[in-house]
């Protein structure tokens, strides 16, 4: 082999080598960071799970979905997000599951110009659309909406005093937070705020604490199965108030710990949780149901979890901006594409989704109403629907 | 705070540290023999309570997979070191307990675990899964650093805490689980009530800490393990195996770390990664007795349990800082009391 021969092969490996990102590139591509495994993994679970029910093809173009795992830590989720960015050159990123992690992905959406939609909860993460939020949107509801609606089924049965114990982390400050703003709006007095761990495994000291200031009701403000202790030991302790929880607790396997224990126990969640009781002029209920139906069909009867309808919707939200960001002609795995998606996804309107009705605007990116909450009961083991709370 | 209250507290402190003395015994057994820190030790409280609350439920665990798996690479392991010594005499009992075993156990799985089957069957089920993986653990990952200096087996221990959390999750999912209890019913003492679980998980921690008392004092085994404790090459120049020791701890301590989680599952959620705290608390209770004396370690467990329940009552935001805390003066007054000893003797 000569000199020229060996320059005009690898002259050819090189452009065969330049073609291959490009052929690769011709499809769509969502970069995905959830938090599956580590203290967030019951959210993060479902929510990966749900990615494998998220459409392929939207207006001819192929949709390619490249997961990560960011064990529920700021710093990997971060690095996921670069990753699926300059090495997967991805057009947008979903995630992650909790909110520091979502807060931290947020600079580096502005950073890069790609567009993110966390799936969240807390409202600091889309709060004011500005700089580098402009980039970002979520789909869970916000805590202030699920409060306020806490509050105004409060004062319906005429609570005056309410006891709080929550997580000892960001999620039970934030509700503090909160659902102290709301309950004062309403008259209602915070009578002892008390702390627990997610791996406690006793809150006898908080329950007793709790007991003594005899609040009509009491708030728990935690997630996942981990709100099962608290209400046990209140009612082992002889509590005979009501006994709220925030939607976080919205979770079949919190039921199953808990048991009996859980029977009267209130609280706010999306409208999937109990999406076949909603009457049939729900805006949600068509949307909610079909979801329902996917999950358990491939992954078991009942094992929906409200969690992965956050991930559902957000693939609702990218598949419906597809066709208008296309409509611009930027062509996917570029800078125009993304900014277009981005665009896209601002205008979107009247989109009933699983959890509610999104209407995005440029000053707000999380776009959820009051149709996007629905109080429940727990009667019997079983999540019924409370139009009158 | 009235006294009722200090007696609830007490007994809610009495009880949680039954269970964080178990697991300090366990600890400082462990240190005492092996030198390794061993903090997977928790992850059996996991194992064995999310074993049991899979079989009562219904379903087959993930631990029968697991214990099939370890037990055929320790089997691989064992040949391979046949193979290098031309000793064949080992292997038939190595292939009855980490091959046949866990094989019997992979299929009598299916039967066993129904909704249906008496609990103390499904505990014993349970323990047969969880227990032989501490002799497994040892044989693969330990004993072949047996020598190692003492921050290597505790690096050691590390990855194996975080591989063992990993597969927890894989088995037994992120959500929480209990168990039926034990003991059904209410026993009137004063002013407080107590569960019959309650005296069941005090009554066994007082039997197994006298077991262990009789073991450790009256056993030619017990014995052997406190030979090879005070002095590893000693013991060894009179014919004391340090694997049959190494090996015969990490069975107790996973036998007592999966008793452990069984006990408390009743009263409280377990999680695939509730074992590391608990542990940890067991940890400061083994720091108590400078890692070496049981009833100082039990001592501490108790103390440990309750100044958690009492902070948890005076200031539940900061209850694990007060127990963490508690750590450093104890750290300083050990370290100013015990006299220097260096680490390869």
């Amino acid at each position: 082999m000569n000199i020229s021969q060996s320059f005009r092969l690898s002259a050819l490996v090189g452009a065969v080598a330049l073609a291959l990102p490009l052929i690769a590139s011709a499809q769509i591509k969502v970069g995905i960071t959830v938090a599956s495994t580590g203290p967030a993994a019951s959210l993060g679970i479902p929510e990966r799970n749900t990615v494998a029910l998220l459409p392929t093809e939207v207006a001819g173009q192929k949709i390619e979905y490249i997961v990560l795992d960011d064990g529920t830590d700021t710093t990997r989720a971060v690095k996921n997000m670069r990753k699926l960015i300059t090495d997967d050159k991805v057009d947008v990123v979903v995630g992650s599951s909790v909110t520091p992690s979502s807060m931290a992905m947020v600079d580096v959406a502005g950073e890069t110009k790609t567009p993110m939609i966390s799936v969240a909860a807390n409202a600091k993460i889309v709060e004011p659309v500005e700089g580098a939020r402009k980039w970002v949107f979520k789909t869970p509801q916000n805590d202030q909406l699920m409060a306020s609606a806490l509050a105004d089924a409060m004062a319906k049965q005429h609570i005056k005093t309410l006891g709080f114990i929550g997580f000892s982390d960001t999620y039970g400050d934030g509700w503090l937070n909160v659902m102290t703003a709301a309950a004062k709006e309403k008259g209602i007095k915070m009578s002892a705020v008390e702390k627990y761990g997610r791996t406690d495994t006793s809150v006898t000291g908080q329950a007793l604490k709790l007991i003594a200031a005899k609040p009509d009701a009491i708030l728990i403000a935690g997630s996942g199965t981990p709100t099962a202790l608290p209400v046990r030991e209140l009612k082992s302790r002889g509590y005979k108030g009501i006994i709220y929880q925030t939607h976080g607790s919205a979770n079949n396997d919190v039921l199953r710990v808990c048991g009996k224990d859980c029977d009267g126990m209130i609280l706010p969640a999306g409208p999937l949780l109990v999406a076949d009781q909603l009457p049939d002029s729900n805006p949600v209920k068509k949307t909610a149901l079909a979801y329902e139906k996917l999950y358990n069909a491939k992954y078991g009867a009942g094992t929906m979890n409200t969690f992965g309808g956050h991930m559902w919707d957000a693939g609702k939200l990218i598949s419906t901006a597809i066709p208008l960001a296309l409509k611009t002609g930027a062509k996917p795995g570029t800078e125009a594409f993304r900014s277009a998606l981005r665009d896209a996804i601002e205008q979107t309107k009247n989109l009933a989704a699983s959890q509610g009705v999104f209407n995005m605007s440029p000053t707000d990116h999380a776009g959820f109403d009051k149709r996007a909450r629905v109080m429940v009961k727990v009667v019997n083991g079983k999540w019924v629907y409370q139009p009158d709370l | 705070m009235d006294l009722t209250i200090v007696l609830i507290l007490l007994q809610d402190g009495v009880v949680n540290g039954a269970i964080y003395a178990l697991l300090g015994l366990a600890l400082v057994l462990v240190f005492v023999v092996t030198r390794a820190i061993f903090i997977p030790q928790g992850e059996f409280v996991a194992f064995g309570a999310l074993t049991l609350a899979f079989l009562v439920n219904g379903k087959v665990p993930g631990t029968v997979n697991l214990l099939v798996i370890i037990g055929i690479l320790v089997f691989v392991v064992e040949l391979l070191a046949a193979l290098r010594s031309r000793d064949w005499s080992g292997l038939p009992k190595t292939l009855a307990w980490s091959v046949a075993l866990p094989v019997a156990l992979y299929f009598a799985a299916p039967f066993i675990a129904s909704t249906t089957t008496p609990l103390w069957i499904n505990v014993i089920f349970a323990m047969a899964l969880v227990v032989p993986l501490g002799p497994m653990m040892y044989r693969l990952v330990y004993q072949p650093v047996a020598e190692a200096s003492v921050l290597v087996l505790l690096i050691i221990s590390v990855a194996v805490h975080f591989a063992m959390t990993g597969l927890a999750l894989v088995f037994f999912g992120a959500e929480g689980w209990r168990t039926p209890p034990f003991m059904t019913g209410d026993v009137h003492l004063g002013a407080v009530t107590w569960s019959a679980q309650t005296f069941f998980v005090l009554g066994t921690c007082v039997a197994l800490i006298l077991a262990l008392w009789i073991f450790f004092g009256k056993t030619l085994y017990g014995r052997a393990l406190r030979a090879t404790a005070v002095n590893r090459r000693g013991a060894r120049l009179v014919g004391i195996s340090t694997n049959m020791s190494g090996t015969l701890t990490f069975t107790l301590a996973a036998a007592i770390g999966a008793l452990s989680g069984m006990l408390i599952a009743p009263v409280t959620t377990i999680y695939y990664d509730t074992g590391f705290l608990i542990g940890l608390k067991g940890f400061v209770a083994a720091i108590f007795g400078g890692l070496v004396s049981y009833p100082l370690a039990a001592a501490g467990a108790l103390f440990v349990g309750i100044l958690e329940a009492f902070s948890s009552f005076w200031a539940s935001a900061y209850k694990e800082v007060f127990v963490f805390t508690l750590i450093i003066p104890v750290l300083m007054w050990r370290s100013f009391s015990a006299h220097h000893v260096d680490e390869e003797e």
